[in-house]
Order: structure tokens, then C-alpha cells, then sequence
């Protein structure tokens, strides 16, 4: 093995994303497309039938500024679409409505979280331009869906400022949570609203020249994007280290087999002959709509964690998990709303990411069906801050509340379980537990504190588990001190 | 301005999908080297303080709100146009990946 000689992978990554518009991008169809029967949701324009025109999407254009503003992009005031020229059986028009020298967002950045620490990775651009259909390949035969063609897709290009799977991983995965929190799309990269590829080239460790390119296509999850970059890292090490040239060439990933594999290049170089779209007037987008917009951006999940942690006192790791999903962080602060100022957002906090996200996950129940009411989860959570319930009851009405969205005094009722804290009612009780337990007494005198636990326990018993036990162990304490 | 190679006019055609028979590949290299020629009178101007135009028009932000309407039924979209058929889909000769 040649230890000395080490390699830097330099990784950047083309990202597409499928936006959620009740449309398309260039027609009236409808673009939720996903599951639909082939070919229903089509007309002349997006079949590219002659005589149509196109006409640009206003969401879109929208939902494509939120997304470069979030990245820190600058947003042009001059934006054109242009025709990127090729012919396949998924692109009815011959050329795909894209855009190319003016993209409507360039020169952004994003930050990721790694292990080495916070990571800063440049954004090309993200520009806007229109889905293909869908291929099925049966024998001779290939099978054309076009419900596909035309759905608003964007794209985003980073910079090769990424050196490792786990940071080209920590990327997409936080591309999604922001594409999430900004509504813009589903990011569901297993059906195919968030597709990534992979440019990555390797150089010897402090050379500042660039290696031999190689991209990697057909991944189709996030575990995928961090193990064919593994495997591709691994892969040109090692040749590399034989000595042998990296060749340039397009991988496919193979997610069974767990390896990348030469993609049979196509018999002549792409030559897109782009061109501005004709169709299409160009976009000039008001500065003072580009504010509005930028105002209108919802708080990102940075941004939002750092509020949960100076606001709430959580700590990073707790405001982490509230805020992985934007529906989730939203509910926890409507617990919170209702249980302030008497019980501490720490508490809510816990019971969440607790028993609310155990229920969750042991149900499958995403969080717009969750049938407790944040004001009825405040109540419960109030209730054991005030002794009302000890934490097992609390957990077994959570449960009831749960399954019936019903508010928790009602089921504390029904159930029999609130908690007694009634002094004089407790202290009859410990004087005839003590009675009963004339030898657990004697040994406690002794000095074996354990004695003490169990005389808890005869309390707790006779009170079906209902007994404030803070009090009762006063109270026993008092009575076995009165007694000396 | 010299005249287009044959390679250059059968690169265009394969880009083009278009079959030319060597006649046609002669004749178009003399027709497309003409129009060539014809456009490149412009590259005499000097254009350097001239912003590219992309649009002929005065319009821009030609926009439409995001609203569904109804397209064609599968019947329009297909049977009527399509050649070939299967599953309610477009059927086209294999496509190698």
C-alpha cells in the first residue's frame, strides 16, 4: 500500500427539482402528475403539436426566486428562456425549454453541517426549465408517457466545493429540507421530485490542478448519492494508485449491486444548439417584487433552530430534531404558546420529541394527521407540571388522546387517574401503611434506607399508583420522625 | 468565407435526423455555404456596445396564474395522432440507454 500518496475527490452536483405547482410550467395541465394513468394529463402544447405556444408559469418563476434567494443567489432582472436542441422519444417538441446564458439565480452558497464542522458550498446557478416524460423499455419496444412533459423543474448547480461523500450527502439532504420548508416541492427523491448527478474528479492531495472528470447518474435516493460517491472515490483511488489514467465518462449507479457502471456513451458528442426561445418574451423581474418575495421567505432551518435554542433554552440537539420538518416545528410551537408561561418549553420539548415522535413512528402517522390538538397537548403537559398526574398516567391518557383526539381532563376523569396530592387524605393513608408495616418500620429504625422505597411502594399500591410520591415520602418521613 | 466541409453539412443532418443522399449533400453544401454567406455580411459591424437581443418584441413578463384546465382525452392525445400504440402509451422503437 502507498501510504504517502493521497488523494483529494473535489465533488459538485446537479440537482433537479421537481416543483409542486397545482400546473405546468408552460400549459394549464396539471402537474401532479405522479401515479396518474399515462398520458391523462396532456394537451397540445405540452404534446408539442404545431401551431401551440407556451406561456411561463408565474408560480413557478416564483417558487424558483424563493429558492435562489434561500441560497443566496442574486437574482437577475434580465432572465431568458432558451432552446436546448436534441431529439428523444420523452421530448415531443425536439428541444427542451430551458434556460442557458441568463439564468433567472446565480452565484450563491449554501452551508452544511458535517462532522469536520460547517462547510461552505457554492452556488453556480438555478435556473428553471421544463421536465421530459417517461420511458418504459419493454423488448423491441419502448413506451412513451408524456403526463411528465412540461412539469416545472428546476435546477440547481453547485460549485466543486464539496470533498466528500458526507459533505455532497449533508448537501442534498439539506437542499431538501429547504426546498420542504419553502413549499416549492415534495423533494421526494424516491418518486422522483429531487434527482441529483455527480461530477466528481480526483487530484493529488495539495494540487490545486483539477482531475478527470467523471459524473454519475441514475441515483435515485440520498443513501445512493453518499455510496456511489463512496464507491467512485474508492474506485479511482485505486486505480489511480495502479497508475492507471482516469478516463472521462458518464456512470451509472447501480443500486442493487452497490457499484457505478460505464454508461454506453451515446454515438455522437451533445450538441444542444441552444438558442433564446422565440416564444417567449423575456423576464424582468421588479426588484421591488424580488423584495417582496425575500420578505415573504419563511424562516429556514438554521435559523430557526438557533431561535428555538436562544428563545426556548433547548438545547441544539433537541432544537435539531423539532426542526428537521417545518410542520413538526410549527405544532411544537403551538404547544408551547398554549403552555406558556406555566410550563417550561423544555418540557414541551421533550414530550414531543418523546412520546409524540415514538407514537409517530410507531403509527406512520405524518404529522397533518395527528389527531391531538397542540392546546389539548399543553393541558397534559400542564397537568403533570402541577401534580395533577404522575408521568405513567400522563403517558397512558397521552395514549387515549392519541388514538380519540379527545382533551385529556375528560380521559383523566374517565380513567380515575389524576393524581392525589390531598394532604390529609395521604397522611390517614401513610399512618395505616406504617401500622401494617410494623417490621419494614423496625428495619428503616435500623437504618436500611431501602425500607423506606417499600413503604413508598405500599402507598403507591393502595392508591392504584395515584399517590403524589414527593408527598408521600414527606409525609412517611414526617411520621416516622413523630414517632421517635 | 469558406465553403461548409462535407463533414460539417453531414454533422448538421445527423443532428437534424435527416437522410442525404450525396447529390443532396453537395447541393446543400453549396445552399447552406450561400446563406452563410449571406448572414455574415453583419459581422462587418462592430457590435461590442451592442447588448445581445434575445426577443424582437417589446413584451415581457408574458406570465399566466397557476390555473389547471382541462387537456385532451386520452383519446384525442393518442389514437388520433399516434402511428403506433401499447398500454396507453406511445409505442417507438427501443431506445438504448
Amino acid at each position: 500500500m502507498k501510504a504517502d500518496l493521497r488523494y483529494d475527490p473535489v465533488i459538485g452536483l446537479e440537482v433537479h427539482v421537481e416543483l409542486n405547482t397545482t400546473s405546468k410550467m408552460f400549459c394549464a395541465c396539471r402537474a401532479d402528475v405522479f401515479g396518474a394513468p399515462p398520458n391523462t394529463y396532456v394537451c397540445p402544447v405540452c404534446l408539442g403539436m404545431p401551431g401551440t405556444l407556451p406561456v411561463i408559469n408565474a408560480q413557478a418563476v416564483r417558487f424558483t426566486v424563493m429558492t435562489g434567494l434561500a441560497l443566496h443567489c442574486q437574482i437577475q432582472t434580465h432572465s431568458v428562456f432558451a432552446r436546448k436542441n436534441y431529439f428523444y422519444p420523452d421530448l415531443p417538441k425536439g428541444y427542451q425549454i430551458s434556460q442557458y446564458e441568463l439564468p433567472l439565480c446565480t452565484d450563491g452558497w449554501l452551508e452544511v453541517e458535517t462532522s469536520a464542522g460547517v462547510r461552505r458550498v457554492g452556488i453556480v446557478r438555478v435556473h428553471l426549465e421544463e421536465d421530459t416524460g417517461k420511458l418504459i423499455h419493454v423488448g423491441e419496444h419502448s413506451l412513451v408517457d408524456l403526463n411528465r412533459a412540461g412539469v416545472p423543474l428546476m435546477e440547481i448547480v453547485t460549485r466543486p466545493d464539496m470533498h466528500s461523500a458526507e459533505e455532497a450527502y449533508a448537501l442534498v439532504t439539506h437542499l431538501r429540507q429547504i426546498v420542504r420548508y419553502l413549499g416549492v416541492s415534495s423533494g421526494d427523491m424516491e418518486k422522483g421530485a429531487m434527482r441529483c448527478e455527480v461530477n466528481l474528479s480526483l487530484r493529488p492531495q495539495g494540487s490545486q490542478e483539477l482531475g478527470t472528470k467523471v459524473e454519475i447518474k441514475n441515483l435515485n435516493s440520498f443513501r445512493s448519492v453518499r455510496n456511489a460517491i463512496a464507491y467512485e472515490i474508492e474506485r479511482q483511488t485505486r486505480l489511480l494508485e495502479a497508475g492507471t489514467q482516469i478516463t472521462q465518462v458518464t456512470m451509472g449507479w447501480d443500486e442493487t449491486a452497490e457499484v457505478t457502471r460505464p454508461q454506453r456513451s451515446k454515438e455522437e458528442a451533445h450538441d444542444y444548439r441552444y438558442f433564446p426561445e422565440p416564444d417567449l418574451p423575456p423576464l424582468a423581474l421588479e426588484s421591488a417584487w424580488v423584495e417582496r418575495v425575500r420578505q415573504e421567505l419563511p424562516e429556514l432551518p438554521y435559523a430557526k433552530r438557533a431561535r428555538f435554542v436562544a428563545e426556548y433554552g433547548l438545547s441544539e440537539y433537541d432544537a435539531t430534531v423539532l426542526v428537521e420538518d417545518r410542520a413538526v416545528a410549527d405544532y411544537f410551537e403551538d404547544v408551547v404558546r398554549c403552555a406558556q408561561p406555566s410550563v417550561h418549553a423544555k418540557l414541551v420539548a421533550n414530550w414531543v420529541s418523546g412520546e409524540f415522535f415514538r407514537m409517530m413512528r410507531e403509527t406512520g402517522t405524518p404529522i397533518h394527521e395527528v389527531r391531538i390538538r397542540p392546546d389539548d397537548l399543553a393541558r397534559l403537559i400542564a397537568l403533570v407540571a402541577n401534580n395533577t398526574l404522575n408521568q405513567t398516567a400522563a403517558k397512558q391518557v397521552f395514549g387515549v388522546m392519541w388514538q380519540t383526539g379527545r382533551a385529556p381532563e375528560v380521559i383523566v376523569q374517565e380513567l380515575d387517574l389524576g393524581q392525589i396530592s390531598d394532604r390529609e387524605q395521604l397522611a390517614a393513608l401513610v399512618t395505616r401503611v406504617l401500622a401494617e408495616n410494623a417490621e419494614a418500620v423496625a428495619s428503616f429504625r435500623a437504618g436500611k434506607a431501602t425500607a423506606l422505597r417499600f413503604l413508598i411502594g405500599q402507598v403507591m399500591k393502595a392508591t392504584r399508583g395515584r399517590a403524589n410520591p414527593q408527598l408521600v415520602e414527606m409525609l412517611l418521613r414526617e411520621q416516622l420522625g413523630e414517632e421517635q | 468565407m469558406p465553403k461548409l466541409s462535407r463533414q460539417e453539412v453531414e454533422y448538421v443532418a445527423r443532428l437534424a435526423r435527416l437522410g442525404l443522399s450525396d447529390d443532396e449533400i453537395e447541393l446543400l453544401r453549396d445552399q447552406l455555404s450561400a446563406i452563410l454567406e449571406y448572414a455574415s455580411v453583419i459581422n462587418q459591424l462592430d457590435t461590442d456596445d451592442v447588448e445581445p437581443m434575445t426577443n424582437v418584441l417589446p413584451l415581457r413578463n408574458v406570465m399566466r396564474g397557476d390555473q389547471t384546465a382541462p387537456g385532451l382525452t386520452l383519446a384525442e392525445a393518442l389514437l388520433q395522432n399516434a402511428p403506433d400504440v401499447q398500454d396507453d402509451q406511445f409505442r417507438v422503437r427501443a431506445i438504448l440507454e
